[in-house]
């Protein structure tokens, strides 16, 4: 008897509309106000996206991860979410963020540098963005499985990028979520780029869905910027959690068009014909083809949107650089519910110095890139 | 009142807690079935069931990120690391996410859990099984550090510090785990975090330390009595935060200090609390203020272990050095 090696299969990848707009799969039952819907909150994302690099350019942003390309991947899976279900995103999620409810100021102040940006209005069930690359998955983990101890509605849907598949994290967290069962969607923007290394550099596996598999549940495998599949795949997925049946691993394929963030440059470490390849799956264009097949996107729906976006884009310009000065307190006064004695000390000392202070130095300006 | 030894002590507090709060869990590795390595989770899982009590995958990262959601969703996680050499990979989700979240929310959300770890030497374990690292966790912004020397502290400690709506270290010297027994009473009680005790009241010298350090230190200042050195010792009970105020005023009672401390000497917690006092009280200060402390070696296999760790005699020794400067 020979010894079998074991083969992972990789799985299909499910696509409704091709990167011209036509339909190669079961049309989905969407209305035509929630495909509208769909179709905005893409746009909307885009145009706050152009905007923010704009504002960075102009010295008035600091380093932010943009998200061009990668439209379709966040709404489509944050529009099959209901309200009562929970977000726990990584950093380049605007779209998601921006359909959960979070006011577009908010996410213009937080990469103006200010704490202030990181709140969340009430009855929003979204959680801060996360920097550390993936260390937010054990969190949605421990969210669901608050959610199923208490037997509370909702569910957890959690975004994190190709690169964070390669931290312990990301691993611990599916383990974890396998074994306890958990109401939560594990959802990875694959945009093949983590930073300067591409996808074959990042793992061995032919896609990360298939990962799913060791840690006990299923993985979807879905054309990231096709938006009708995204959709359809993120509600199998959180109607699972929803009916107890565990979690599940997404993959949504797609591309960032754009910068790893504003201070990165990515012609150094990729082709131009890669970028034209993937300009050409643009999400925006596949959908607006199928949606002017329809009837349903015109000219003029379009010029009322982007008088729209610009109208909210700049009122959110607006916002974010009008917010008042910090105080000294809000850097010391939320360390605890109640502030220990020495941190009291350490306020008042800079708070002193602040209205003391003799030298001024040079200001740091914003600028393209690290410096 | 009931005679518990430290394993008891917090076993009680665990007890005590699930039964007062539906929100408490406890979770770790062999924390449920196996009732704990060293048996401190006994009774929990029978009583509480698995809904609470729950033994988790082998992964520390893992089980304080788990813990951390499990905290924002408005649970009170007690979350065991088996022992505080393999806490490392779960620092990272402590001290970017713990220790942060409150603050970075702006009081938005907060973190009400516990992280109990067994922690330090002198019982002859196996690599990697005694380290202490107390004065990394004190120094990320954000985390309380609680270490009690007794089972009554241990348990008042331990009630106060799932009550507390911030994130909590308590590190349990194994070294006394099963050391010694005491009354303590039954039921709930408190001590407050961030207060020290003072243990022994004397007029010519300050020792300060906290855990497994203070019967050493007990003994070192019964030794130097019969030399006619009065000994005043203080036990920290919270590296963080530090109670200042009540180690100041000893020192400007006795005018000299030493701290002790198991772990390695460079920027170990002792070095802050020297700092703090020259920084605040050098005009009560008659000697130098003193540090007995580990070495900057990693911690050895054990038959170098008592080497490793300050004893009476290297305490008594650098008593007389303060007190003859």
């Amino acid at each position: 008897m020979g010894v079998e090696l074991d083969k992972p299969e990789s799985p299909e990848i499910f696509r409704i509309l091709d990167k011209d707009g036509e339909l190669v799969n079961e049309e989905p039952d969407i209305d035509e106000d929630r495909l509208k819907e769909m179709y905005w909150w893409m746009f909307y994302a885009r145009k706050a996206d152009e905007k923010a690099l704009k504002l960075q350019r102009q010295g008035r942003m600091g380093t932010f991860a943009p998200i061009e390309g990668q439209e379709a991947a966040q709404i489509g899976a944050s529009m099959a979410m209901e309200d009562k279900d929970w977000l726990v995103p990584a950093f380049r999620e605007l779209g998601a963020y921006l359909l959960r409810g979070i006011p577009l100021e908010r996410n213009y102040e937080y990469f103006m540098g200010d704490v202030r940006g990181n709140k969340i209005p009430k009855g929003v069930n979204n959680f801060p963005i996360a920097v550390p690359v993936a260390t937010q998955i054990p969190h949605a983990v421990g969210i669901a499985w608050g959610i199923k101890r208490n037997e509370d509605d909702g569910v957890v849907l959690c975004i994190f990028g190709d690169g964070a598949t390669s931290e312990g994290d990301f691993h611990e967290g599916l383990n974890f979520g396998g074994v306890l069962n958990v109401p939560a969607v594990f959802f990875c923007q694959n945009n093949q780029w983590a930073i300067s290394v591409p996808f074959e550099k990042q793992t061995a596996s032919d896609t990360i869905a298939q990962k799913a598999h060791a840690y006990g549940f299923p993985g979807i495998y879905v054309d990231g910027n096709d938006v009708l599949a995204v959709h359809e795949a993120t509600k199998t997925a959180l109607e699972r959690a929803r009916n107890g049946e565990g979690p599940t691993l997404i993959e949504a394929l797609t591309y960032r068009l754009s910068m790893h963030t504003t201070a990165d440059d990515p012609t150094r470490y990729r082709t131009e014909e890669e970028l034209k390849e993937w300009e050409e799956k643009d999400p925006l264009k596949r959908f607006r083809i199928y949606l002017s097949d329809k009837g349903i996107w015109t000219e003029d729906w379009q010029q009322e949107l982007e008088k729209k976006a610009k109208e909210k884009i700049d009122e959110a310009v607006e916002a974010a650089e009008s917010i008042e000065e910090h105080s000294v307190e809000e850097m010391f006064e939320h360390m605890f519910d109640e502030l220990p004695k020495d941190l009291k000390e350490q306020m008042e000392y800079l708070k002193r110095s602040l209205e003391e202070k003799e030298i001024e130095e040079e200001k740091v300006e914003i600028k393209e890139g690290f410096p | 009142m009931t005679e518990v030894n430290m394993v008891g002590a917090i076993n009680d507090a665990l007890h005590n807690e699930m039964e007062d709060d539906e929100d408490v869990m406890v979770l770790g590795e062999d924390v449920a079935e196996n009732e704990g390595v060293f048996r401190v989770t006994e009774g929990l899982l029978d009583k509480f069931g698995e809904k609470r009590v729950r033994d988790t995958p082998l992964a520390e990262s893992g089980i304080v990120g788990v813990s951390i959601g499990l905290a924002l969703y408005g649970m009170k996680p007690v979350a065991e690391i088996q022992f505080m050499g393999f806490m490392w990979p779960a620092v990272d989700q402590l001290s970017s996410h713990a220790s942060r979240y409150r603050n970075r929310s702006l009081g938005q959300y907060n973190v009400p859990m516990v992280l109990r770890s067994p922690y330090g030497g002198g019982v002859k374990a196996l690599e990697h099984h005694s380290e202490s690292f107390e004065s990394v966790l004190a120094h990320i912004p954000g985390l309380k550090v609680v270490i009690p020397s007794t089972p009554k502290d241990a348990k008042g400690l331990l009630i106060s510090s799932i009550r507390d709506p911030d994130p909590v270290v308590f590190l349990e010297p194994k070294k006394l785990y099963r050391a010694f027994k005491q009354e303590i009473p039954d039921g709930s009680y408190t001590e407050e975090i961030g207060k020290a005790n003072v243990v022994k009241e004397g007029e010519d010298i300050t020792l300060v330390g906290w855990g497994a350090m203070i019967p050493k230190i007990v003994k070192a200042a019964d030794h130097v009595a019969d030399e006619g050195v009065s000994v005043e010792v203080i036990d920290l009970r919270t590296i963080y935060p530090y109670d200042e105020e009540t180690v100041h005023e000893s020192v400007r009672k006795t005018g000299r200090l030493i701290v002790v401390q198991e772990a390695p000497r460079t920027l170990g917690f002792a070095s802050e609390i020297v700092a703090r006092a020259v920084d605040k009280e050098m005009l009560s200060l008659k000697s130098p203020p003193l540090r007995a402390t580990g070495f900057d070696v990693p911690f050895p296999l054990y038959k170098m272990e008592d080497w490793a760790i300050p004893d009476v005699d290297r305490i008594v020794k650098k008593i007389r050095e303060a007190i003859e400067w």
